[in-house]
């Protein structure tokens, strides 16, 4: 049986928790490491600029006194000289004077930007201002391969008592931030890697708590499927002692109690049910003695006297009727124990509609419409029940014309049974076959032993196939019967 | 057998008033019926009577029913008719092999009885045809004597007639319903397990080996057909 198919909620509660463990762990890395990174990052550049101002002051020492206080550019070239150490550039300016270019930086070999020397022009104004009042300033530019502080100071003149006083000498010196941008990298690419991990491990403990939930929760589903699609002695297995194991619990208690509910209603019916055919078959002996005389008893009736006759056609009449209705239930309840079988046959379909139609002398009353060529593999006597059944009813309860109408497809046989008669009150529709079902009170006792139906859909069952009813739209019931061309046949049967 | 136009029905029943009720019925109908109500009284009624048709209860006391069928079988190829519960699939097919020609289901109107015991009594038609030979199989129309390789083979009326409508057309396929309308005079809703059993015992008495027919040919989905030899 098809169900409608359910989101399944486990997914939405796995990603949920994925969800929450991954952002908990983001955010609380990102804090650490950013804030940390942030610290570290200042304190490093700091020192850094610590130093290298520190080094500048001590060198510029060096140069006091000033020979010049307004120096031409070999003397600028000097200053800048003295600042300058190691890989360090500098620059003196005197007003428009400069210091000479240096010397260029050798290209790397590799073709990489050749380091031009430090020049005024970029060095930034706001720093040139600051040194121009006379304070040491720096400032980090970015600047060709990297990172740099730029440092520039006035060289001051002291003399004597005289208030200190700018030179108009300015040294700026440019100092490569590399290595502190290496090692801040190498901060940022080891917090990311922290982070990083911290999120995988975050990742695999949320699947894991999500694994230890959804894995109950999932047996849970299962076993309930299974319990409702009838396999009662469905059980889960009942681990550690937390909410989900009570839930278990309550699980294992309901489906115990289901299933014997189940066995003893399933008993029960299977009791009602021996009781019949053992009440039909003890019924039958008798039965075969009186329907052995039923026929002598209805020859002779003419011969008797008035009552007596009547009396006898009566018994007779009634013995067939009882007869009809013991052998419906022995029938009936051959279906329920399961031993009724298919007698496969391979037949042409409409050649057996006629002959069920001859047979009972109903060919004139029935309008068909039968193609010829459709065979069928079925068991013949069965569908002749069927049919018999339909067309009966339609006759005796339905208004003429009543039409047999047969249709096929490749894998399917389709027979419909039409009448024209009001058609069947909505509310008998769904119980037309039920055992004993009567439609109308005032039909109490018809022909038939109220089993006809309900053994003629038992038949299309056993071939595997269907018998429904339902109105027309322009009035009458159909009665539809559907089989399958090739009726499954667990035995092999006859050739 | 017949003597004077009567045919002698030897009814097998063991409750008496399924046995008296046929016997009242039947002999309504102008048959002399010998009732007896146990196989082996049946048995012994069989060689003293020499009946020509046998209506047989398959639940019997002592002696079942099927048991009763082989010996009878087994003794003469008088036609036997045996009476079943309604539904008892598994006692049909194996009365069936024991030998029985037809059955009918309690409980039975005489009437339906009477058709069955007129159709396995009914007369199989003599002609003036030449003697048939197919094979080792010669088939005599006028004398309606089977031989095989010149030896009589003993068959009931019904395997006769069977083998009757099936050689006189040979090549030509036969479905389970014609043969149930032309040899057993069944409508078209009879069981086609008659005509199983009776073709497995014709071809276990006219076949050299059953188990790959040369006469009586299984035409898969279809029927049966006589040949081609």
């Amino acid at each position: 049986m098809k169900r409608p198919v359910t989101p399944r909620p486990s997914l939405g509660l796995r990603a949920r928790l994925l969800f929450a463990f991954a952002l908990l762990c983001v955010v609380t890395a990102a804090a650490v490491a950013g804030a940390i990174y942030v610290e570290a990052r200042n304190a490093i550049l700091e020192r850094a600029q610590d130093a290298a101002v520190q080094a500048m002051r001590s060198r510029l020492q060096a140069l006091y006194p000033l020979p010049n206080p307004a120096p031409d550019a070999g003397e600028l070239g000097e200053i800048a000289r003295t600042v300058a150490e190691g890989n360090n550039d500098a620059v003196a300016v005197y007003h428009e004077r400069r210091s000479p270019a240096g010397p260029r930086q050798p290209c790397l070999p590799f073709g990489g930007p050749c380091r031009q020397g430090l020049d005024p022009g970029m060095i930034p104004k706001g720093l040139r201002r600051e040194v121009a009042d006379g304070n040491i300033a720096w400032q980090r530019v970015v600047w060709q391969d990297g990172p740099h502080l730029i440092i520039g100071t006035p060289l001051l003149i002291v003399e004597g008592d005289r208030p200190t006083r700018a030179s108009g000498i300015e040294v700026y010196m440019m100092h490569s931030l590399a290595p502190e941008q290496r090692s801040i990298d190498r901060l940022a690419i080891f917090a990311w890697l922290i982070g990083g991990a911290a999120l995988a491990f975050a990742v695999v403990l949320a699947l894991l708590a999500a694994r230890g939930v959804l894995r109950p929760a999932h047996e849970l589903g299962r076993a309930a499927r299974l319990l409702g699609q009838g396999e009662l002695r469905t059980r889960i297995a009942v681990r550690g002692s937390d909410e989900l194991a009570d839930v278990a619990h309550t699980f294992n208690a309901t489906a115990a109690e289901l299933e014997r509910h189940v066995k003893q209603l399933r008993e029960m019916e299977a009791d009602a049910r021996r009781f019949v055919a053992d009440v039909s078959h003890e019924l039958r002996t008798p039965l075969a003695a009186l329907a052995a005389v039923a026929d002598v008893l209805e020859e002779e009736a003419a011969e008797l006297p008035e009552a007596a006759g009547r009396a006898a056609r009566l018994v007779s009449q009634e013995t067939l009727n009882l007869t009809a209705l013991v052998n419906d239930l022995i029938e009936i309840s051959r279906f329920d124990s399961g031993v009724a079988a298919l007698a496969l046959n391979e037949v042409d379909v409409a050649e057996l509609v006629r002959a069920t139609l001859r047979t009972r002398g109903w060919s004139e009353q029935v309008h068909t419409e039968l193609p010829a060529a459709v065979t069928a593999r079925l068991d013949p006597r069965r569908v002749d029940v069927i049919l018999a059944n339909l067309v009966g009813n339609a006759l005796r309860h339905g208004e003429p014309p009543v039409s047999v109408r047969l249709s096929a497809d490749p894998h399917w046989i389709a027979l419909e049974v039409r009448d024209h008669g009001p058609g069947l009150d909505g509310a008998v529709l769904p119980h037309v076959f039920d055992r004993f079902y009567k439609a109308s009170t005032a039909r109490a006792r018809s022909e038939g032993s109220g089993l006809g139906l309900a053994i003629a859909r038992e038949n299309a069952r056993l071939h595997r196939g269907d018998l429904s009813v339902t109105n027309a739209p322009d009035g009458g019931a159909i009665f539809a019967l559907r089989l399958p061309r090739r009726a499954h046949d667990p035995d092999g049967g006859p050739e | 057998m017949k003597l004077g136009g009567v045919s002698r029905v030897l009814l097998i029943e063991d409750d008496p008033a399924v046995r008296e009720g046929l016997e009242l019925a039947l002999t309504r109908h102008g048959y002399r019926v010998r009732a007896v109500e146990s196989g082996e009284q049946g048995l012994d009624r069989l060689r003293a009577d020499l009946p020509d048709v046998v209506v047989l209860d398959l639940m019997l006391p002592g002696m079942d029913g099927f048991e009763v069928c082989r010996r009878i079988r087994a003794a003469r190829e008088v036609p036997i008719i045996m009476l079943t519960a309604r539904g008892d699939d598994i006692d049909v097919v194996a009365g069936l092999e024991a030998g029985a020609d037809d059955y009918v289901v309690k409980p039975v109107r005489p009437r339906v009885l009477e058709a069955r015991i007129r159709a396995v009594l009914r007369r199989v038609g003599r002609d003036q045809a030449e003697l048939e030979r197919h094979g080792d199989l010669t088939i005599d129309r006028a004398g309606l004597v089977v031989a095989s390789r010149g030896v009589p083979v003993g068959l009931t009326p019904t395997e006769l007639r069977l083998l009757l409508e099936l050689s006189g057309t040979p090549g030509r396929v036969h479905s389970r319903q014609q043969l149930l309308e032309s040899v057993w005079e069944h409508g078209y809703f009879g069981d086609s397990r008659l005509v199983d059993a009776c073709v497995q015992r014709l071809r276990a008495k006219i076949e050299d080996d059953s188990a790959a027919p040369v006469y009586v040919q299984t035409v898969r989905g279809f029927g049966y057909r006589f040949g081609p030899v």
